[in-house]
């Protein structure tokens, strides 16, 4: 992998009011990866995706977007290259589909130019790219949980930034879902050949679709790397506390962690299958 | 898990936005909302010349439009140019003003409850002008203290919540209590007005066009034609803004900046309307309600709002002049009892569909 980047942070302090999360964290994310970001829960995580994104300003330190202090930048500029995926949005009331997509292209617009045709073409795209074309017209209330996160991935496409950032897009859908979403933004990755950054709670999960991975314990990076060289039974003690043995994804040949049993209750060595 | 209703199989056909697109430009708008916003226009012409032809000197709507294109009588001329259209365009600019000044508050507080009555920038409106019958004061200076009030209350506001907090239920909160709090202050200065005052101080508070004309308009005339460019400027950010600060921020939008820009003019808007008519109340919230039931587009739809803020005003203060014969009632009484009924049903309505 390059280790070229057009996204990072250098020495950042994150906080909220005085709560300090994270101190001197330095981070890089790899040109054309798709990143994943995993740790336990308030191990700063997510500040850190915020920060990335500048809807959380650090409280010391930079975080340079193709080598620039991000929060010099304009922010329709920032908005045209890198796009987030928030851990939770509104729908108003009654929008549709097509309306809430279109919303994306509020960055490549303005006053006086409202509606190009490249706005068009974009949206129609960004909605055939996540199946919700068929959904264009309907009330995106009426829609069940994951084709509403297709519809939030769909407005980010629409922004058409070449940065995504994505912030546990999986939350609160069944694992169908999760899986859907998660295909979707592996294709966008690999097809589309976007850097995406993910922050997700599934190990699993993160260990099968990460190109790069980012462990994250007490505000500090503890690993990062490639996630079959990553993903270590001593690194998931480490980081999660959680006592396991790593075996092999038998779909994809990734690291697959599976947590210890409770005392008495082994059945004898793991089998495949 | 909340549950879904079951869906439409089949997907509703709607007509899309249309486009004007002239070189690099182009214009998006939606032909109900221009239906929406030509019907107004229309109804407040009709209900104009209505307006104008009613009270002591009659006139048929021949003879209002005679008039108003200017071949009238010289008494015509006194009675229509002086006192009647002073009255009516009073009415439109602070039915538009109080509309537009509750659409931009339940889009920043994401809350259909949000409005300048609510966030108590109307009570400090109205303990401006108490102030100002209780020591004594004219009409004019009235007017002054009343914009003074709401302005006041609007800055309280912003220092108490913060740059951060100007959004949800934390302003919400903090207006429901600053309301409290200034009804109480209105209620001690009433009792220290003598008696005569009082009675003027309580007209005042029902809100009332009566004898309003240039000397209100005028002012809240400008004041609209000042904030028209900076709300038009981010009505677009705004619809942004409604989909969360984090997703409006991903799109470009400087969230805080915009915030406080349209905060600013919401307060100054109903401080206004409050400092021409005093505090009338229900339009602010109900017309952006009525305004997005119309146009169905979803979003902040200011101009239809605003639309239907002036025509609601117009039709109350019609209504409260000619409801019951050779009484007229001050038209903060009528939109409060078509507002209240409208919120009543309104409520009504949504839990019928368990939206709440």
């Amino acid at each position: 992998m390059t280790q070229e980047s057009r996204l990072g942070g250098v020495g950042l302090t994150l906080a909220y009011d005085r709560r300090v999360v994270a101190r001197d964290l330095s981070v890089a994310v790899p040109d054309r990866s798709f990143t994943v970001v995993i740790g336990p829960n308030a191990c700063g995580k997510s500040t850190l995706l915020r920060a990335l994104a500048r809807t959380l300003r650090p409280a010391a330190g930079t975080v340079l977007l193709d080598g620039r202090d991000i929060h010099s930048l304009r922010s329709r500029e920032v908005a045209r290259t890198l796009g987030l995926l928030p851990q939770s949005s509104v729908a108003p009331e009654g929008i549709t589909v097509a309306d809430l997509v279109a919303r994306g292209r509020y960055p490549h617009q303005g006053l006086l130019r409202q509606w190009s045709t490249e706005d068009e073409r974009v949206v129609t795209g960004s909605m055939a790219a996540t199946g919700v074309g068929e959904l264009a017209d309907r009330p995106v209330d009426e829609l069940s949980g994951g084709q509403r996160q297709r519809v939030w991935i769909a407005m980010a496409l629409a922004q058409q930034t070449s940065l995504l950032l994505l912030d546990e897009p999986t939350t609160y859908l069944d694992v169908a879902h999760q899986i859907e979403v998660l295909d979707l933004c592996a294709r966008l990755h690999e097809e589309q050949g976007r850097t995406l950054v993910a922050v997700l709670h599934d190990l699993h999960h993160a260990a099968r679709y990460a190109t790069h991975l980012i462990a994250m314990r007490d505000g500090r990076v503890v690993a990062q790397g490639d996630p079959r060289e990553v993903v270590t039974a001593a690194l998931v003690e480490e980081v999660f506390g959680l006592p396991c043995r790593i075996v092999e994804d038998p779909e994809t040949g990734t690291p697959l962690v599976v947590p210890r049993a409770r005392r008495g209750r082994q059945s004898g060595p793991v089998t495949a299958g | 898990m909340k549950l879904t209703r079951p869906v439409d199989p089949s997907p509703r056909t709607r007509p899309a936005a249309r486009v004007l697109r002239c070189g690099g430009r182009s214009v998006r708008w939606r032909g109900r909302s221009l239906v929406v916003g030509l019907g107004a226009t229309a109804l407040a012409v009709v209900l104009g010349v209505l307006a104008i032809g009613g009270g002591d000197y009659p006139m048929s709507p021949a003879d209002v439009l005679r008039t108003l294109t200017g071949g009238g009588s010289p008494a015509e001329d006194f009675i229509v140019g002086e006192l009647r259209l002073p009255r009516l365009v009073t009415a439109l600019a602070v039915g538009a003003a109080l509309a537009l000044s509750g659409a931009i508050l339940q889009s920043l507080v994401r809350n259909p409850l949000g409005s300048p009555d609510v966030l108590g920038v109307t009570q400090g409106a109205a303990t401006g002008a108490l102030i100002v019958v209780v020591a004594g004061g004219g009409t004019l200076l009235l007017s002054g203290a009343a914009l003074l009030g709401g302005l006041a209350t609007g800055l309280l506001l912003w220092a108490v919540v913060g740059r951060h907090g100007l959004h949800g239920y934390r302003l919400v909160l903090v207006g429901i209590g600053t309301t409290a709090i200034l009804t109480g202050v209105n209620g001690w200065l009433l009792t220290r007005a003598p008696l005569m005052d009082a009675a003027r101080a309580v007209l005042w508070l029902t809100g009332s066009l009566d004898g309003r004309g240039g000397a209100q308009a005028v002012p809240l005339l400008g004041l609209l034609a000042l904030l028209t460019p900076v709300v038009v400027g981010t009505a677009r950010a705004l619809s942004l803004i409604e989909l969360g600060d984090d997703t409006a921020t991903a799109l470009g939008v400087p969230v805080s900046l915009v915030r406080q820009l349209l905060l600013g003019a919401a307060v100054l808007l109903a401080a206004g309307a409050a400092a021409a008519a005093g505090p009338v109340s229900f339009v602010a919230l109900v017309a952006p309600h009525l305004a997005r039931r119309l146009t169905r587009a979803p979003g902040p739809n200011l101009a239809a709002a605003a639309g239907t803020g002036a025509v609601l005003l117009l039709a109350a203060d019609l209504a409260a002049q000619r409801a019951i014969d050779g009484h007229q009632l001050p038209v903060g009484v009528v939109t409060g009892l078509i507002g209240g009924a409208y919120l009543v049903w309104l409520l009504a309505a949504r839990r019928r569909a368990a939206r709440i």
